[in-house]
């Protein structure tokens, strides 16, 4: 398909935007981790795969989806928790590429794991949100929902960290890992607290997710690095950055996708991320240090 | 460990005779065994080309790119430009080497290096992974090609070897010998010392007159091009290269966790981790396969256990044992030799 400026080329556009909802909420997650623990989960595309499994088999089990979605996140915010507390606080004072390669470790065995568990077949849940019309342009319920809950959980996530103790605990650790356990804030319950919550984000993706793509043990490869890029392009920690990241990204993918085959959207998001990196290391948006 | 050493020249007159050692132990599956020792030694000869940055700190996620670039524009070259891989082999590392550079060249300069260098080749992988897949006119896209075969499989002209399974060892085995060679050439060379110390403190380093960027840029061009070169060689055993066998994260994964697996600063550690993913996928393989209960309750889940296995396994070894295995093995041995406990850090530099 050639590009044009019609109505198609501003369908891709919103329909980039409304991705970005999610992507951005996903970032936010890993970028959480990363800015209060300092350790790069590589396996966190995974997570979000765990989740969607979990809201799954919960749903044909019989429970309303909200209910598997709430249950979805518990269950990753578990995994979360289990995660940190087996595989990443043994190598917390390891080189700091043996703690992202031990959550490569994770992913694997995931990947696995789902496998062997629940098969390759795709999986859907079944559920369909129907579309809305615009003037000749359609977009599905499912994505403006995911976009709507996924600034909704952005807002909430910052009102906890700016208006709670915890959250501000968090923050300080962030800041500072050493003077703040001096200060009277437990790190080491920080970390779980942060895992916990980094995780359930993946969770409320998954919730998201399930209603707008097929489940499979290999969905993680699909999105995992485009996340990872979002990070590093806003900079890694700055959940700010990785907002407007998330923007940047999922347009050159829908736009893209619409004028060239799928891959060479993400192809040229990739290339983009490499020379945006190369020109500004510290992120689009970090400070430079 | 000196590769002209009288126990080295044994050991490889060994690996010479094995071939006539399979044919005589076991006779009918001579070819089966000779497939799996030609993989374990192309997979160790990569995975030794990764190793030679790895041990500098420089953890790279971006030479599945450089296998798939190798294997790729080997093929290409000859499917569609009728140029023999005798002179694709070179342009195609060439190309390879070239991209190295290109990413390098920046990340060096502004000192990108831990996660940042890690995710940043780790979009090189994907870009690269989705351009095979995208030209799918000439690529096959993610079902993979296959070089045209020529006339009777062996070719001298066409590089071709693959149904002569003795020939094909020893065309393994000299690459895995070259490997090896490169690998103790760096070790003992001046820019060893350069890297390590570079590794460690940079501006340090740098301050003692070391130049850092083109002392990582030279091992770098070094290790991309031999990843290049045992793509290359692997599609041309195989006869068929696909985005996901070749190229792309998955194959930049096993690189580093093999090599972690081995040992990162011993020279037979990539060999030992081949030797130790191959086996286990094979062994596995073969247990379930053979035995009728596993068969019954695994099913189709089999097919991931390896896997399971391996990511598991991984996790542990990087916990308890980041020097892999052959190197904690080295390290018990020279301890129980000097009679006493090895000084904390004197031995290796510290990982990362």
């Amino acid at each position: 398909m050639d590009c044009h400026l019609d109505v198609f080329f501003l369908e891709a556009l919103i329909n980039g935007l409304l991705l970005a909802g999610l992507l951005a909420l996903l970032a936010l997650g890993l970028n959480l981790v990363f800015g209060v623990i300092d350790v790069v989960w590589i396996c966190y595309a995974e997570l979000v795969m765990v989740g969607m499994y979990g809201i799954f088999y919960a749903h044909k089990a019989g429970v309303p989806f909200v209910l598997a979605a709430v249950i979805g996140i518990a269950l990753c915010a578990a995994a979360g928790v289990l995660l940190h507390m087996l595989v990443i606080r043994p190598v917390l004072d390891q080189a700091p590429i043996n703690q992202l390669l031990v959550t490569g470790g994770v992913l694997i065995f995931l990947q696995a794991a789902a496998t062997m568990a629940f098969g390759i077949e795709f999986k859907n849940l079944g559920i369909r949100l129907g579309s809305v019309g615009i003037a000749d342009m359609s977009f599905s319920w499912s994505r403006i929902l995911a976009f709507g809950i996924a600034l909704a959980a952005m807002l909430a996530l910052w009102i906890f960290l700016t208006r709670t103790y915890t959250g501000t605990a968090i923050r300080a650790i962030a800041q500072d890992r050493q003077i703040m356990p001096l200060m009277g804030a437990d790190a080491r319950r920080i970390y779980v607290v942060t895992s916990a919550i980094g995780a359930g984000l993946a969770g409320l993706a998954a919730s998201l997710m399930v209603l707008q793509y097929d489940i499979y043990p290999q969905i993680g490869l699909q999105f995992g690095p485009l996340i990872f890029m979002i990070c590093v392009l806003g900079g890694l920690g700055n959940m700010i950055g990785g907002f407007i990241a998330a923007f940047i990204i999922s347009q050159f993918i829908a736009v893209g996708s619409s004028c060239f085959h799928t891959e060479w959207g993400y192809a040229v998001a990739f290339l983009f991320f490499m020379v945006a990196v190369l020109i500004r290391p510290q992120g689009l948006f970090g400070a430079k240090s | 460990m000196k590769l002209t050493s009288p126990a080295s020249i044994a050991a490889f007159g060994g690996l010479l005779l094995v071939p006539a050692l399979i044919r005589i132990v076991f006779p009918d599956s001579e070819k089966y065994y000779l497939h799996l020792l030609i993989q374990i030694l192309l997979w160790s000869f990569i995975y030794t080309g990764w190793s030679l940055m790895g041990r500098f700190g420089l953890t790279s996620l971006g030479h599945g790119a450089f296998t798939g670039i190798g294997a790729y524009g080997c093929v290409l070259f000859w499917n569609f430009a009728g140029l023999s891989p005798w002179l694709g082999i070179p342009v195609s590392i060439a190309v390879a080497v070239a991209v190295s550079l290109l990413i390098g060249y920046p990340c060096f300069r502004l000192r990108i290096a831990g996660h940042y260098f890690a995710l940043l080749t780790l979009a090189l992988t994907e870009f690269v992974r989705l351009c095979i897949v995208g030209l799918r006119d000439y690529t096959g896209g993610s079902l993979g090609t296959q070089p045209k075969r020529a006339a009777d499989g062996i070719s001298f002209y066409a590089l071709q070897f693959e149904p002569d399974r003795w020939l094909s060892y020893y065309i393994a085995l000299a690459l895995w010998v070259f490997g090896l060679w490169v690998w103790l050439r760096v070790d003992r060379s001046m820019d060893r010392y350069a890297l390590d110390a570079a590794s460690q403190d940079e501006d340090a380093a740098a301050s003692v007159g070391v130049n850092v960027t083109r002392e990582k840029l030279k091992i770098t061009a070094l290790s991309a091009g031999l990843c290049a070169l045992g793509g290359a060689i692997y599609g041309q055993y195989q006869m068929y290269i696909g985005p996901d066998t070749i190229a792309g994260l998955g194959v930049s994964l096993n690189m580093v966790f093999a090599v972690i697996a081995g040992g990162l600063w011993v020279p037979l550690g990539p060999t030992v981790g081949a030797i130790f993913t191959q086996v286990l996928t094979e062994g596995l393989r073969v247990a379930i396969q053979g035995s009728a209960t596993l068969k019954a309750t695994l099913g189709s889940a089999a097919l991931a256990l390896d896997q399971l296995i391996y990511g598991l396994l991984l996790i542990l070894f990087i916990i308890y044992m980041p020097k892999g295995i052959l190197g904690t093995l080295m390290e018990r041995r020279a301890r129980k030799k000097a009679g006493k406990p090895a000084a904390p850090g004197s031995a290796e530099p510290a990982p990362g």
